[in-house]
């Protein structure tokens, strides 16, 4: 067992697990934030990627000694005391969310696309959201929906 | 965006926000992997090895201390060990034999999940095996050569015969007729046309893996007083009836539960039958809650797909480009159970004269057991594979005839008091010629041809644009919606708020939404008034599964009946004034309730009277109501990487009233995208009916990179049986692409490719094989389609 100390969507953290323990199982099992998702376990879907240190990851991949003394933000951090964010609103409004086991990932992947672009292109959009995978809305009502958070933010 | 809540009349059309869309983008919707019960728990299935054979024996490895685990086999089930769809044939646990690679033999359970895979590897199971067969040919090759080695089925309870669990035999009118009219047609038509067209299997790829958490409850004689199962499912009443029979226990004892479903697309209709019951027998075996989910590898290799497909069109054309007779041959691989192939077949059988007028046709069907999992239901259910061969072979009769495929389908478009092949007169108007225009214009059509034909010859990325015209029927097939029956509740809550109770459950299309549209609208009341309650079989009446394109058409219809019932019950009973507010009808509902306690309405499916389908005959009004449409595609194919790429896709759909335009452009979208999946880039990969390719990282599905623009266009034409003019809209979309991006790259490249998925390296092969190693040349052959296995076009006259 290892003990590692992170600080999650502000607070800090201290959990005592295995060194190879996957940051998804760490966040859903020992911290109890169920909104990052496992959709593959291979880091090809995106569901379950949060933003350690600003870097958008696949937390399936991240063994967990990996994050200690990190800065990490998952979907519970997005929102602010029950208040939507802009990108959530959008996707709320455009359509970008209908089963919604995607929807965490692709929130924290546009968030870290208009960080970097705060105004992205389509080409921008697509590239920066192609490691998110949503099987229901054929990706046109999110793209509306980052287009629009970029307008708002 | 630009919503503003609206109320009452106006409510169908607008855009209110998705019902629990809120928790979805808050991430704090629960799912069945994020719910656990005191106590739970995990279950894990032992697998079989091989694909057919008879199980030997079951060992288990002294090296594990099977103390700490629960075991069930067949020999636990209390009830009978059966998976029940329409047949009995498919067992809850193989006894002794397996049927097909990953069929379920042992199961078990231990509190720690960790566990679970040294118990699983502990199980060693040897086997005696048999000769499998793996493709329709293998099957039909046994049946012909009465190989009794290879006959891996032999009928069921409910039918079928050697290797076939159903056949069909649709004819456009009276048999006898229709024969010696195709005869006549055959004899005296200017060409005859043929050609085989065939389709792959396809993954449904939800991103939630099947899950589930059941429990047993005991009576204190120690007997099975109940079980209860959540998870995540389209039909909770299909588990419940599975149930029933494994545990023989009655209904009202099996209680089934919907929790937020991430995605289904038809892979969640029939599968959660088994391991909802697995993970029952693990409960009661061990005493606890027990969770199962599957991971990807597990979900991929052993749950249902879309089936396989393989159709034949003979059809004969006079000169001027009408069809005068057709015979259709369609086949699908169903896989070692039968489980839900007769209905996936019958639709597909239903929809293979796709919007033409046939003057005689006559469609054999069948569905061939072969030793894969077995396939099972995926949006479209039979449609996209018939008409997908359908849509392909219009194409090669224009490229025949000297017609343009625009030409040949408007010479026989069915229109507006026309029959359908099974003698369905179109009551409701129908304009394939309006659509056809529209959607060509809309996408450019006539320009890019011209354009593209003058751009290909000097460039090594070949451009073509093609379409598709098709239509799909809402609600259940034939005489299905009269035997369902469905009821839902429209209850009046304690503050005088309605709730909608219906087994019709969300998993991303909307739901939830638009029945309260609808009953918001037609109560008059603010779309935030209206609650619906969670799918509980201890609560909810049952409504129907939720597939088929039926729940806006066929459950909204109850919903609005329902509402209807409520607003007279309140005008009558409790002075709600003819116009009203908010507060006018929750003080309205006040006043009954403190009169009467409580306030539900129940309204019962009543088949429209004109509608009459004969199940013997095959004949009739196949659906209540058609959504029609036509699909352009542009493509691109890169003459030095072989890739095929659709670069634009205008979908065209009049599917009677819009009740949501956001999520139905989305649920058109998502269509389109799982249909350029379908055709250019998901392939499921087989050996010895094992998918080899069980992983996102070899399985490709689009990407956001991937996909083209994808221009969605309604045309609103009310139908009667929806509620506010509404028509189903779920399916229709996985209808079209396929063979509009196959009929593009026609038109691209010169060349006719008749299966899908049409990766780089089948475009890559047939190039190669033409003699052409650089491929797009202007001589290439195209009067000999080599991808068709019927070479010949037969040319009389």
């Amino acid at each position: 067992m290892s003990l590692v100390q992170l600080t999650v969507n502000g607070t800090r953290q201290q959990v005592d697990v295995p060194p190879m323990k996957r940051l998804l199982d760490v966040l859903r099992e020992d911290l109890a934030l169920t909104g990052s998702k496992e959709g593959c376990g291979e880091g090809e879907c995106g569901a379950c990627a949060v933003l350690l240190d600003g870097v958008l990851v696949n937390s399936c991949l991240v063994p967990a000694l990996q994050v200690n003394g990190s800065r990490l933000c998952t979907i519970e951090g997005v929102s602010t005391e029950g208040r939507l964010h802009p990108i959530q609103q959008c996707f709320l409004e455009c359509g970008g969310a209908q089963c919604g086991i995607c929807t965490p990932g692709m929130i924290l992947a546009t968030q870290h696309l208009l960080d970097k672009y705060p105004h992205p292109t389509m080409e921008q959009i697509q590239e920066g959201l192609a490691g998110n995978l949503c099987r229901c809305t054929g990706y046109m009502r999110i793209f509306e929906a980052v287009q629009e958070a970029a307008k708002v933010a | 965006m630009g919503y503003t809540p609206q109320s009452g009349t106006g409510l169908l059309g607008s855009s209110p926000l998705r019902k629990e869309g809120r928790d979805k983008v808050l991430g704090a919707s629960r799912y069945i992997d994020d719910q656990s019960l005191p106590g739970m728990w995990h279950g894990a299935t032992v697998r079989s090895a091989i694909a057919r054979g008879r199980i030997r024996s079951i060992s288990y490895d002294p090296a594990v201390d099977w103390a700490q685990y629960a075991i069930v086999t067949a020999a636990d089930i209390p009830g009978e060990n059966t998976i029940v769809h329409l047949t009995r044939d498919h067992p809850c646990l193989a006894r002794a034999t397996v049927n097909h690679p990953e069929e379920p033999i042992v199961l078990l359970a231990h509190p720690d999940k960790t566990a679970l895979l040294a118990g699983v590897r502990g199980v060693r199971i040897d086997y005696d095996p048999l000769p499998g067969v793996f493709t329709i040919e293998e099957s039909e090759a046994a049946v012909a050569a009465n190989d009794t080695e290879r006959i891996i089925w032999e009928g069921s309870d409910a039918g079928g015969t050697a290797n076939c669990f159903k056949q069909y035999c649709m004819y456009s009118g009276d048999a006898a007729e229709t024969e010696a009219g195709l005869e006549a047609a055959f004899d005296t038509a200017d060409f005859i046309v043929e050609g085989e067209y065939a389709t792959g299997a396809q993954e449904q790829l939800y991103i939630e893996n099947n899950g589930v958490i059941a429990e047993c409850f005991r009576k204190p004689s120690g007997g099975i007083e109940s079980v209860c199962v959540r998870g995540s499912m389209q039909c909770p009443f299909y588990l419940v009836h599975a149930l029933t029979l494994v545990f023989d226990l009655p209904e009202d004892k099996c209680r089934v539960i919907q929790v937020e479903t991430g995605g289904a697309f038809g892979g969640k209709e029939d599968f959660p039958s088994v391991i909802g019951s697995h993970a029952a027998l693990l409960a009661m075996k061990c005493g606890h809650p027990v969770k199962m989910t599957y991971d990807r590898a597990e979900d991929m290799a052993a749950t249902t797909k879309r089936h396989p497909s393989r159709t034949r069109h003979r059809t004969a054309v006079s000169k001027e480009g009408r069809l005068l007779g057709g015979t259709v041959d369609f086949a699908i691989d169903g896989g070692a159970y039968a489980t839900l192939s007769p209905v996936v077949l019958s639709r597909g059988t239903i929809h293979a004269p796709g919007p033409y007028k046939w003057p005689h046709l006559r469609v054999r069907a069948k569905a061939m057991a072969t030793n894969l999992p077995p396939h099972g239901a995926f949006r479209g259910f039979g449609a996209p594979q018939s008409l997908f061969g359908l849509e392909r072979h219009m194409d090669k009769i224009a490229r025949t005839i000297g017609l343009s495929p625009e030409e040949l389908r408007r010479r026989n478009f069915l229109g507006t008091g026309d029959c359908t092949a099974t003698g369905q007169p179109l009551n409701e108007p129908v304009d394939m010629q309006h659509l056809l225009t529209r959607a060509l214009h809309e996408a450019g059509y006539h320009e890019k041809l011209a354009r593209f034909t003058v751009e290909n010859k000097t460039s090594s990325i070949k451009r073509g644009v093609g379409f598709a015209s098709f239509m799909h029927g809402t609600g259940f097939t034939g005489s299905g919606e009269r035997r369902l029956n469905s009821l839902v509740h429209l209850d009046l809550l304690p503050e005088g708020r309605p709730q909608i109770l219906v087994s019709s459950t969300e998993f991303g299309q909307g739901t939830n939404t638009i029945l309260c549209q609808v009953a918001a609208q037609t109560l008059q009341l603010p779309y935030d008034e209206i609650t619906i309650a969670r799918p509980d079989t201890s609560v909810v009446p049952n409504s129907g599964p939720t597939v088929a394109s039926r729940t806006a058409m066929i459950v909204g219809k109850l919903i609005e009946r329902a509402s209807q019932q409520m607003l007279a019950t309140l005008r009558a009973h409790a002075a709600l004034p003819e116009a009203h507010t908010a507060d006018d009808f929750h003080a309205a509902g006040l006043r009954y309730l403190a009169k009467h306690g409580t306030l539900r309405e129940s309204v019962r499916y009543e088949p429209p009277t004109k509608i009459y389908w004969d199940d013997d005959l095959y004949r009739g009004d196949a659906y209540p109501g058609y959504a029609w449409a036509v699909y352009v595609a542009e493509v691109a194919v890169d003459m030095n990487t072989y890739m095929a790429t659709c670069t634009r896709f205008d979908a065209l759909q009049e599917v009677g009233k819009v009740m949501h335009p956001v999520l139905a452009k989305g649920q058109i979208e998502g269509g389109v995208a799982q249909g350029i999946g379908y055709a250019l880039y998901e392939k499921c990969m087989w050996k010895e009916g094992r998918m080899m390719n069980n992983q996102m990282t070899n399985y490709i599905m689009p990407t956001s990179a991937d996909l083209p623009p994808i221009h969605v266009h309604f045309e609103e034409v009310p139908s009667i049986h929806g509620p506010g003019g509404a028509k189903g809209i779920g399916e229709l979309p996985m209808d079209g692409p396929a063979p509009a991006i196959l009929n593009a790259i026609e038109n691209a490249t010169g060349v006719a490719f008749n299966t899908i998925p049409l990766l780089p390296e089948d475009i890559f092969e047939r190039f190669t094989s033409l003699g052409h190693p650089h491929g797009g040349s202007e001589d290439l052959d195209v009067t000999v389609d080599r991808d068709t296995r019927t070479e010949a076009v037969e040319v009389t006259a």
